[in-house]
């Protein structure tokens, strides 16, 4: 099951793509018996899952392993929390501001600035609470003047 | 879950897959028209979210129903009288204002009434809501946030705002109200007491219109019937634009 972790490893985010879908933190489970790959999606309307499944059945086809299947669960529900450290380091690179840490639930009252991907500054201000994707929210830095996405804690 | 509960549990899971359906579909007519491009951008945000919650609730209801029906059947494939969704959902857009009103009183709702579901003994509509419940935290402070912003702004966005408010508030008791389906579930374990709602829901508004400025929500003669099926002329409307594609084309696909 080693091997199809390192499958999916492979395969990027159609929304982000520098960054794979075991990053983003959500394939859940890899099971040997029986043989099944368990995906959560982001936000329920997302519709990059269907565009995620498919990525992942066309990868596991090719890499052999067509006896795998890919099931959705949704409980417990997918959390900004389960984005690898090296996924936010990732985003950081690609001009997506990281979501700060902690249960989005918990934490939508008392939002920290978001630090500017581009040169760190934390004078920023929220332009958008709702971005180009469901999961991104559209800021920009009073330091450096440029606009950026910051992923939502969520 | 004994078999009746079961039996309980489509019509309920219907209603609240209806009710994200109708009003995802709702804000979905302001693509493209919203009076900025990031109010834009949030109203389809908030209706990708509603539609998504629709097809978790509705895909339920079609697997516990067994009659091979799925989210799509429901939705495109049922006349206005089989729809359970809330009449406050089906109210038009009107202005900015008028679609911020609706918004504002049903997140609000949406979320207390998610809370409560999360705690359900049905463990799919108790997942279902601590999913859906984390979006609908962003529409009910979205909603407030222009509430506030338009009830203490200008003159005209005040008037606009109040008026909204009225349009809407006949709607809201319909929201609290108890069928005999909620009884059932409610004893059985798996349902909401939605009467109990109220009092948060009250507070959390008036608080809200406070800070806004706006005077409470008017006593108007209530308006209720959608749970029941009997709706407000503007759902056949929704539904000829909604449906259109699968009633001309019975199971096309893309
Ligand atoms: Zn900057």
């Amino acid at each position: 099951m080693r091997a199809v972790w390192g499958v999916l490893a492979e395969v990027p985010d159609p929304e982000i793509p520098v960054i794979s879908i075991v990053d983003l933190g959500i394939v859940r489970t890899v099971t040997a018996e029986p043989p099944r790959v368990t995906i959560t999606p982001t936000y329920t309307g997302c519709p990059a899952t269907q565009a995620i499944e498919r990525a992942i059945r066309n990868a596991l086809d090719q890499a052999g392993f067509t006896d795998v299947a890919v099931a959705t669960a949704i409980s417990p529900p997918w959390s900004t929390d389960w984005i690898s450290n090296e996924g936010r380091q990732k985003l950081r690179a690609f001009g997506i501001a990281p979501p700060p840490r902690g249960d989005g639930r918990g934490r939508l009252t008392e939002e920290r600035p978001a630090v500017c991907p581009h040169c760190g500054s934390e004078e920023t201000e929220e332009i958008s609470r709702f971005g180009s994707t469901p999961c991104k929210a559209l800021w920009r830095c009073r330091s450096c003047a440029e606009p950026f996405d910051q992923f939502k804690c969520h | 879950m004994t078999a009746t509960s079961e039996s309980l549990l489509v019509p309920f899971a219907l209603r609240l897959g209806d009710d994200a359906l109708i009003l995802g579909q709702r804000l979905g007519e302001w693509c493209g028209h919203a009076p900025t491009i990031e109010v834009d951008l949030a109203l389809t945000n908030l209706s990708l979210d509603l539609i998504g919650q629709a097809t978790l609730f509705l895909d339920y209801a079609g697997k516990l129903e067994g009659k091979g029906r799925d989210a799509d059947r429901l939705a495109f494939r049922r006349d206005a009288v089989d729809f359970t969704n809330c009449l406050l959902v089906e109210q038009p857009n009107g202005d900015f204002a008028q679609t911020i009103a609706r918004q504002f009183l049903y997140s609000t709702w949406q979320q207390l009434y998610l809370n409560a579901l999360a705690d359900s003994a049905d463990d799919t509509l108790a997942a279902a809501a601590v999913k859906c419940v984390k979006e609908v935290a962003y529409h009910a402070r979205f909603a407030a946030e222009w509430v506030v912003r338009l009830g203490d702004g200008t003159e005209e966005s005040h008037r606009r705002m109040s008026a909204g408010l009225d349009w809407m508030s006949r709607f809201v008791d319909e929201l609290f109200e108890m069928e005999e389906a909620d009884r059932a579930l409610l004893a059985a374990g798996a349902g909401v007491d939605k009467a109990a709602l109220r009092p948060a829901w009250d507070a959390e508004v008036a608080r809200v219109l406070k800070e806004a400025m706006l005077e409470a929500l008017p006593q108007r003669r209530t308006l209720t019937g959608g749970r029941l099926g009997r709706h407000t002329e503007h759902l056949g409307h929704i539904l000829s634009e909604m449906q259109f594609l699968q009633r001309a084309y019975p199971d096309a696909v893309w």
